[in-house]
C-alpha cells in the first residue's frame, strides 16, 4: 500500500511545547515514583531540573494501580546472597546476579521509607497470630526499620494492607517532584496524562539519546523534551498474546492491562541491547479473575490437585527430573505450570486449589474472633489487589472456607520486575565482587544507549524485584542519572529528527480517520474503510498472530522455527499496516501509540524464542522442535539489538557467569 | 466487571475543577459526555471502552457522588453480585454481596499518615556527593 503522510489537512495542527530539563523520567509508576524520590534529592542542590511524564495520574499509575496485599520482597533477616541464589534458581540459571545482589542490599530501605510514609504492614503478635496495621500500631509494634517483626507469607514476602500503596508512594514522589520545581524555577515539571512515543536520538552524539517526544491526551498538545539524561520506566507488555477471555473480560489481565509495551518498544527503536526477551511469566492463577494465589499457597497452606485428588508436581516429579534436571530442585515457578499443563492435556482438569480444606485446617486452632479475622484476611488478599476476583467468587456464590477454587494457567505477558526477566542489557554497578568487567560501564542501570537509563520491568535478566524493587531500582537508576548529569554537564542536547515530522507522524491516525471516514458509511463502533485499520481491530490481529505462531493457549504454549518464521511474516505486515492506523480522537490516538508499541515488544519475543535452540523456560513456552533443555550450548544469555541507523535486527550470545556459589 | 455510571447519581462533578473518575482511571476510560449525545443526558460520565477495564475500582472509590459500580465481565461470570466500596480517610469498608444473597463486610486499613502530611526530605540527611558513585542512596550508605 502506499505510504501515507500527514500534512495536517484533515486534523488540526497541535500546539508543540519544548521543555528544558536535565533529567526526564517516563513513566510515573513504581520505578518512576522511586527515581523522583532519589532524583529530586541530588538533583536540587545542583540546580538540575527533574521532568516527569506518566500517561496516567501518579496517584493510581503502574502496576500497583489497585494496590497489593503483599510486599514480595523484603530481605529483613535473610541473606542477600540467599535472595540471587533464588532469583537464579527460579529463572532457570540465568540471571544478572551482579544486577539481583545489587538491588537486594538496598531494598529493604524503599520498604522501611513506604512504612514511615503511612503503608499499613501487618505485624506478628506475641502468640503469633497475625496483626493488621491498625492493630499493630495500636500494640505499639515497631517499625520494620526498629526490628518489628514482619508477617512473612514466604521466605522474602511480607503482608500489607496495601489498597492505598500507590496513592502512598505517588505522593511523595509528586511532593519530590514540586520540591525541585519550586527549588529550580520551572513552570511545572509533572505531566500528566501525556502518552511518550519515541525517545529522541542526538544529532551530533552517536547513540545517545536527547530526550523524548509525548502527547496529550486530554488536548492538543505535543511536548518535545530534551533531557541530559532519560528514565525509561515505562513498565511490561500486556495484551500482545490473545487472552483467555476474549469479550469484556478482555480487560481482566492478570498483569495491568494498560502496560502496553511502551517501555520496550521505545528503548529497542533507540538502540539498546536488549537480553533474555524469550523470557516470559504465564502466571497459574485462579481461573478468569486472575486472583493471587501466592497467599493460599504460602500463608494459607493451601494445596492444588488435579480432578482425581493428585497433587501433579508430585504426580510428575520424575518426568521433570528426567527432562529438566537440575533445575526441577527446587521447583521452579515454571515447572510447576509445567506439570499442572501436562495434567491438563491428560484430561485431568479442572485443577482445583483446596482453599476449604486450609481454611477448615487453620479454624480448628481458633476461636470464633481469630476465625473472623483470617476470613477477613483471606478476603483481603483480593480486595487489596484483584477486586475483580471477589466479585467473580461471589457471583458464583463461592465461599472460600467451603468449596474449593478452579486455577488456569495464563495467556503470556512481557515483564522484568515479576516472575519474569525481560527486558533491556544493562550496566550494573561495577563492585560485585567476581562480574565481568565489561557488565558495567560506569553509570549503574544505563542502558548500552548513551544517556538511557532504564529501571523496572524494563532492566533484563533481573527478575523478582516486584514493587519494592521497582522503587528501589528507579532509586538507584536516578542518583547514577545524577551521576551522568554532572559529569556531562557540557551536553547541549540536539534532536536528530525533525520535529514536524515527528509531530505530524504522532497525529498521522487522526489525519488519516479524517480523509478517510466520509468514504463509507460505517458509523464509528462498527469502522469498515479499505483505507485504513482501527486501533482495537490491529490488536486482534496482533494477539491472533502471537497466539497461533508465537507460543500462546491455543497451542499450549508451544512454538518452533517453522511456526515462528510464518509468525514473523504476519507480524511484518502488521507493522507496515500500523502506519495505516485511524483514530477518531485523542482516546484513540492513545491506543494507536498503545498498539504499536504492543507490535515491537511481540517481535523482539518472537525473535528471541527462535534463536534459543532448545526450551529454557518449559511451562512458560515449549519449543516442539527443540524440547529439552540444553546447558551445554545455550546457558548464557540470548541478547539483540535493532540498529536505529540501518534497521537490521541481530541476536547474539553473551556468557552467564555466576557470582554466588 | 466492567465499571459503569448510574444515571441519576452522576453530576458530571459540576463545580469541581476536573471529573474525578476521568482524572483517576489508569486506562484513559472515563469520559464526560458533555451534551448529552452518549449518553442520552448532558453532563454525565461513562466507561467508554468497557472490554478495557481492569476493575480496578479507581473510579468507582474516587467518585464523589458514588455514582460509579462495577457490574462483572459479562463473559464469564454470573450475573446478580455487587462488590461494593466505602473508602474513607484510613480505612476502606466492603460490602461483598453473594448472587444467592449471602452478604460479607470487611473493614481494612488504608494509610497511617493522614494523606497531603509527608514532607518527603524532613528528617533526612543532605545527599553527600563524595559518595554518589558509591552503592546506597542518599540517606542509606552500606
Amino acid at each position: 500500500m502506499e505510504k501515507e503522510v500527514n500534512s495536517f489537512q484533515f486534523v488540526g495542527k497541535p500546539e508543540v511545547i519544548e521543555i528544558d530539563c536535565d533529567l526526564l523520567l517516563i513513566g510515573g509508576g513504581m520505578a518512576g515514583a522511586g527515581a523522583a524520590f532519589e532524583a529530586c534529592r541530588w538533583a536540587t542542590p545542583k540546580g538540575l531540573k527533574v521532568v516527569m511524564l506518566d500517561k496516567a495520574a501518579v496517584d493510581r499509575s503502574g502496576a500497583v494501580a489497585q494496590g497489593l496485599s503483599a510486599i514480595n520482597t523484603y530481605i529483613g533477616e535473610n541473606d542477600v546472597q540467599d535472595y540471587v541464589r533464588y532469583v537464579r534458581a527460579d529463572l532457570m540459571g540465568i540471571t544478572r546476579e551482579d544486577l539481583v545482589w545489587d538491588l537486594g542490599r538496598v531494598i529493604d530501605d524503599s520498604v522501611h521509607l513506604f512504612e514511615e510514609w503511612g503503608l499499613p504492614i501487618w505485624k506478628r503478635a506475641d502468640d503469633g497470630s497475625s496483626m493488621d496495621g491498625f492493630q499493630a500500631r495500636d500494640a505499639g509494634k515497631a517499625l520494620l526499620k526498629d526490628g518489628g517483626a514482619p508477617v512473612r507469607s514466604g521466605k522474602w514476602q511480607i503482608m500489607i494492607n496495601g489498597e492505598s500503596y500507590k496513592a502512598i508512594v505517588g505522593e511523595v514522589a509528586k511532593s519530590a517532584l514540586e520540591f525541585n520545581r519550586q527549588a529550580t524555577g520551572m513552570d511545572q515539571n509533572l505531566y500528566e496524562r501525556v502518552f511518550t512515543t519515541r525517545l529522541l536520538l542526538d544529532a551530533n552524539v552517536p547513540n545517545r539519546v536527547a530526550g523524548a517526544i509525548s502527547f496529550s491526551v486530554r488536548e492538543n498538545k505535543v511536548y518535545v523534551v530534551k533531557a541530559n539524561a532519560t528514565l525509561n520506566g515505562a513498565g511490561g507488555a500486556v495484551n500482545i498474546f490473545r487472552p483467555r477471555s476474549v469479550g469484556e473480560g478482555m480487560g481482566r489481565a492478570w498483569f495491568p492491562v494498560w502496560n502496553s509495551g511502551s517501555g520496550y518498544a521505545m528503548g529497542i527503536q533507540a538502540g539498546a541491547e536488549l537480553t533474555l526477551m524469550e523470557n516470559r511469566f504465564v502466571p497459574m492463577r485462579f481461573k478468569d479473575g486472575y486472583g493471587p494465589v501466592g497467599a493460599w499457597f504460602l500463608f494459607f497452606k493451601a494445596t492444588a490437585t488435579n480432578s482425581l485428588g493428585e497433587d501433579y508436581c508430585v504426580k510428575y516429579a520424575d518426568k521433570l527430573k528426567e527432562l529438566y534436571a537440575p533445575y526441577d530442585s527446587p521447583m521452579t515457578t515454571n515447572l510447576r505450570n509445567c506439570a499442572a499443563m501436562w495434567d491438563m492435556q491428560a484430561g485431568n482438569g479442572p485443577i482445583m486449589m483446596h482453599t476449604d480444606k486450609a481454611l477448615q485446617e487453620m479454624a480448628k486452632t481458633m476461636d470464633a474472633k481469630k476465625l473472623k479475622h483470617l476470613e477477613a484476611e483471606a478476603w483481603e488478599d483480593f480486595l487489596d489487589m484483584t477486586i475483580p476476583q471477589a466479585g467473580l467468587w461471589a457471583a458464583n456464590n463461592i465461599e472460600p472456607d467451603k468449596v474449593p477454587s478452579e486455577l488456569m494457567p495464563s495467556e503470556p505477558y512481557l515483564l522484568g520486575s515479576h516472575a519474569g526477566c525481560a527486558g533491556f542489557w544493562c550496566s550494573g554497578p561495577g563492585d560485585i565482587p567476581g562480574a565481568p568487567a565489561e557488565w558495567s560501564w560506569g553509570y549503574n542501570r544505563m542502558s548500552t544507549v548513551d544517556g538511557l537509563f532504564m529501571a523496572g520491568d524494563v532492566v533484563g535478566a533481573s527478575g523478582h524485584k516486584f514493587s519494592s524493587g521497582s522503587h528501589a531500582e528507579g532509586r538507584i537508576a536516578a542518583k547514577s542519572m545524577v551521576s551522568w548529569c554532572l559529569d556531562h554537564a557540557d551536553y547541549k542536547p540536539a534532536i536528530k529528527e525533525s520535529v514536524d515530522d515527528l509531530v505530524a507522524e504522532i497525529y498521522l491516525p487522526m489525519e488519516l480517520y479524517g480523509k478517510y471516514k466520509p468514504y463509507t458509511t460505517s458509523p464509528d463502533s462498527v469502522d469498515v474503510n479499505p483505507n485504513y485499520i482501527k486501533p482495537r481491530m490491529l490488536q486482534f490481529r496482533l494477539m491472533k498472530i502471537m497466539d497461533e505462531y508465537v507460543g500462546g493457549v491455543s497451542t499450549w504454549y508451544v512454538t518452533s522455527k517453522t511456526m515462528l518464521d510464518e509468525g514473523l511474516k504476519r507480524l511484518a505486515l502488521l507493522k507496515e499496516d500500523s502506519s495505516r492506523m485511524a483514530a477518531k480522537d485523542l482516546h484513540e490516538l492513545l491506543r494507536c501509540w498503545e498498539n504499536y508499541h504492543r507490535i515491537w515488544a511481540a517481535e523482539a519475543h518472537a525473535r528471541h524464542i527462535m534463536f534459543r535452540e532448545e526450551t529454557r523456560y518449559p511451562g512458560y513456552y515449549f519449543r516442539g522442535d527443540f524440547p529439552k533443555i540444553n546447558d551445554a550450548e545455550w546457558k548464557c544469555f540470548n541478547n539483540s539489538k535493532f540498529d536505529p541507523n540501518t534497521g537490521d535486527w541481530v541476536n547474539f550470545k553473551k556468557d552467564y557467569v555466576k557470582l554466588v556459589d | 466487571m466492567p465499571s459503569f455510571v448510574i444515571k441519576e447519581k452522576c453530576d458530571g462533578c459540576k463545580g469541581q475543577d476536573k471529573t474525578a473518575c476521568m482524572y483517576i482511571c489508569p486506562h484513559d476510560l472515563m469520559t464526560l459526555d458533555k451534551d448529552g449525545s452518549e449518553t442520552g443526558t448532558e453532563m454525565k460520565a461513562y466507561n467508554q471502552e468497557p472490554e478495557q477495564c481492569w476493575e480496578c475500582y479507581n473510579c468507582v472509590k474516587i467518585c464523589p457522588q458514588q455514582a460509579i459500580e462495577v457490574r462483572a465481565y459479562a463473559d464469564f461470570a454470573p450475573l446478580g453480585a455487587s462488590v461494593i466500596p466505602m473508602r474513607g480517610t484510613d480505612s476502606i469498608m466492603w460490602t461483598v454481596k453473594f448472587r444467592n444473597g449471602v452478604l460479607k463486610r470487611f473493614k481494612f486499613p488504608i494509610r497511617l499518615v493522614p494523606e497531603g502530611s509527608v514532607d518527603p526530605y524532613a528528617g533526612k540527611p543532605e545527599p553527600n556527593f563524595d559518595d554518589i558513585k558509591k552503592p546506597g542512596f542518599f540517606n542509606y550508605s552500606l
